[in-house]
């Protein structure tokens, strides 16, 4: 499978006032064309921190470090300038609360229209055509109403489905997509869901997914990425992860999300909080709410490693994880 | 047979509507957030109530504790109807009455200490407890939480979004009550820690023998903590059964929509699955359409689903639906799976 994206050695950090703080490091994974890649974790693993860096939408006090090569160029470090000719057309990023990133007093279509008229030259009205019919794709009903209307008098699907329509309209080889049915309704999250799945069949597109729901995960991505206080932990196909987890923390995830076939009694939750990324523990990040640390863990930090087909995980233990072991 | 279990709460045609001002020629909208709202709630059950955004779930939640006064109907506590009872009444009613809310660390006052939060709900309904009382019971109730003693001097701003959840029902809890509408409780909430707190509410169901009214837009949450499952749409009860009826043999064509569309974290049933998809979106509660209000967006509707509007019927074992055509349409095997 071709390779679209391959990131190396990647690392973020923000300055505060007298100290650093390192959102994301060591971090390598690469995405193949067609390919959903979901990234996983709660709040402050750095999923979200490691896209901006790629797409050079870090806050002012970051820095980004490493590689993120898109064929023979690298992202990071890019300046905007050259960026700017990358970003919409080759990689494009949607988030969470659409609202945020559309311009409230512009017309659906003016903004839409914008992005050919800037990357593919389109005239004015041929964008405008073609934006509608970008609409249309991605079932948008009476696309041509909804063109001529202002984002606020769309609802939150339909501005979510305004924000994709926008980020295919240069056909991006790579969508980013961060929590994008997060604020969504059941019903409306489906449908999502089921757009990014022929976007990835038909258009070809490479999708990264970051979520923190592992529902969602189950029922579009190809392989999954578990992120743990700034650092992938374990790697693999999603049904690799799912129904035979190798690191405590992927296990400890699925073990709290609650599944609607199977009622269970009690969750076996996770102990503990996540980790401040200012006050890492020593060792292993997640030593202080893993059931199967030991000694080892406490002093040295596991490193991502190879464990066959393609897996990769960063954990010293070998045992079995039976469950009910998460005490 | 188990005894039958004695109604902690009957809620009567309840009716709530807002009225909505455009701007100053505009004329008058008239909101109807809810209707036609019966149901019973039984000592010791845990109620979920679930639905999309706008269905009218919160509000539900709030003319229950008459937080919001419903238009019309009864909201009757052991018999006893709350929305006619006088003010004074209503406030020591309070202390058997306690809510949580989604939003852990903005339902929690800045400038208190942990505390003070909690013991604030005393001063009002126990006054007759002395400083050194409100204290020992604030200190048993954190312990109840698993908030460790010494925290009790800390502020708000000083906890994590989880910590800050166990305030919220410590402050629930501290007048021992005897139910708890628990409103989205775990919605903001990161994985690990979500669970975490919906272990800690079974948990003290059981210990204080609650009763729960657990309100959220997520099924396989509330199907996981429920005993039965209300689904509304556009503030109108679609169905009432409990959690196993409704996975198994969900009887509106709304619910059976919704049990397709909760992602489920199995990759292969997900592969599996045919998602019911609905069409469109919620229709406006201020212009709902005529006769069943789903009809717009459901793939059963007939012609006379326009006309009339489908009364809340009971079918067996107390199971409430409201659809015209619930006896004809035939529920796949695996109704999580669709068809």
């Amino acid at each position: 499978m071709k390779e679209v994206l391959k990131v190396e050695d990647m690392s973020v950090t923000f300055e505060l006032h007298q100290s650093e703080v390192h959102a994301v490091r060591d971090m390598n994974f690469s995405l193949a064309e067609g390919e959903t890649l979901a990234v996983v974790g709660e709040s402050g693993s750095g999923k979200s921190q490691a896209f901006l860096a790629i797409m050079g939408l870090l806050a002012k006090n970051g820095r980004a470090g490493g590689r993120a090569m898109m064929g023979d160029i690298n992202l990071i470090g890019m300046p905007a300038g050259q960026l700017d000719k990358h970003r919409g057309k080759d990689i494009a990023m949607i988030f969470q609360d659409p609202m945020t990133s559309l311009n409230p007093t512009l017309k659906v279509r003016t903004q839409l229209a914008e992005v050919l008229v800037k990357h593919r030259d389109f005239d004015k009205q041929k964008a405008t055509a073609a934006a509608i019919e970008m609409l249309e794709r991605v079932g948008i009903p009476e696309p041509v109403k909804r063109a001529n209307a202002y984002p606020h008098e769309l609802s939150g699907g339909m501005r979510q489905r305004v924000m994709i329509a926008m980020a295919l309209l240069c056909q991006p080889k790579i969508l980013i997509a961060d929590e994008p049915t997060t604020a969504l309704d059941v019903t409306v999250q489906a449908q999502m869901l089921d757009l990014f799945k022929t976007l990835t069949e038909d258009f070809g597109t490479s999708l990264v997914l970051i979520t923190h729901d592992l529902g969602v995960v189950a029922g579009v991505a190809d392989r999954m990425m578990v992120m743990y206080g700034g650092r992938a932990v374990e790697k693999g196909t999603v049904d690799d992860l799912f129904y035979d987890p190798r690191h405590p923390y992927t296990l400890g995830l699925l073990h709290s999300t609650p599944h609607i076939a199977h009622r269970a009694a009690r969750l076996d939750p996770i102990q503990g909080l996540p980790p401040s990324l200012e006050h890492l523990p020593k060792g292993c990040s997640f030593n202080p709410r893993c059931a199967f640390a030991f000694d080892r863990c406490l002093v040295e930090r596991p490193p991502l490693t190879e464990t066959g087909n393609g897996r990769e995980k960063a954990c010293f233990y070998e045992g079995p994880m039976a469950y009910g072991k998460v005490a | 047979m188990d005894q039958t279990p004695i109604n902690l709460l009957e809620i009567k045609d309840l009716k709530k509507t807002f009225s909505l001002t455009g701007g100053l020629f505009s004329r008058r909208l008239t909101l109807t957030a809810l209707e036609n709202i019966n149901f019973n709630i039984r000592q010791g059950e845990t109620l979920g109530i679930v639905g999309e955004s706008g269905c009218g779930k919160s509000t539900l939640g709030r003319c229950i504790l008459q937080l919001l006064a419903p238009d019309e109907g009864q909201v009757l506590w052991l018999g006893q109807d709350l929305t006619r009872l006088p003010a004074e009444e209503m406030r020591q009613r309070r202390a058997d009455l306690q809510i949580i809310f989604q939003d852990p660390l903005a339902s929690l006052n800045p400038r208190m200490t942990v505390g003070e939060i909690i013991a604030d709900p005393l001063r009002t309904l126990r006054p007759e407890l002395n400083k050194d009382e409100r204290r020992a019971r604030v200190l048993k109730t954190m312990e109840a939480v698993g908030l460790l003693p010494e925290m009790i001097n800390r502020y708000p701003h000083e906890f994590s979004g989880g910590q800050a959840q166990r305030i919220g029902i410590a402050r629930a809890l501290i007048t021992e009550p005897k139910l708890i509408v628990c409103d989205e409780p775990v919605s903001a909430l990161d994985v690990s820690i979500q669970a975490q707190i919906l272990n800690l509410l079974a948990e003290l169901k059981d210990e204080f023998g609650l009763t729960l009214i657990f309100i959220s837009h997520n099924l396989s949450v509330v199907r996981h903590v429920s005993d039965r499952i209300l689904v509304l749409y556009l503030g109108r009860i679609v169905e009432l059964a409990t959690g196993d009826e409704i996975y198994e043999q969900p009887r509106h064509p709304y619910t059976r929509a919704l049990l397709t569309a909760v992602p489920i974290p199995d990759p292969k049933l997900a592969r599996q699955r045919n998602i019911d998809a609905l069409k469109g979106e919620i229709p406006s509660p201020i212009n709902p359409p005529s006769g069943c209000t789903f009809r717009t967006r459901c793939r059963f509707a007939k012609p006379f689903c326009a006309e009339t509007r489908p009364p809340l019927e009971t079918i067996e074992d107390g199971r409430l639906v409201a659809c015209h055509r619930w006896r004809e349409i035939e529920v796949p095997e695996e109704a999580v799976l669709g068809e």
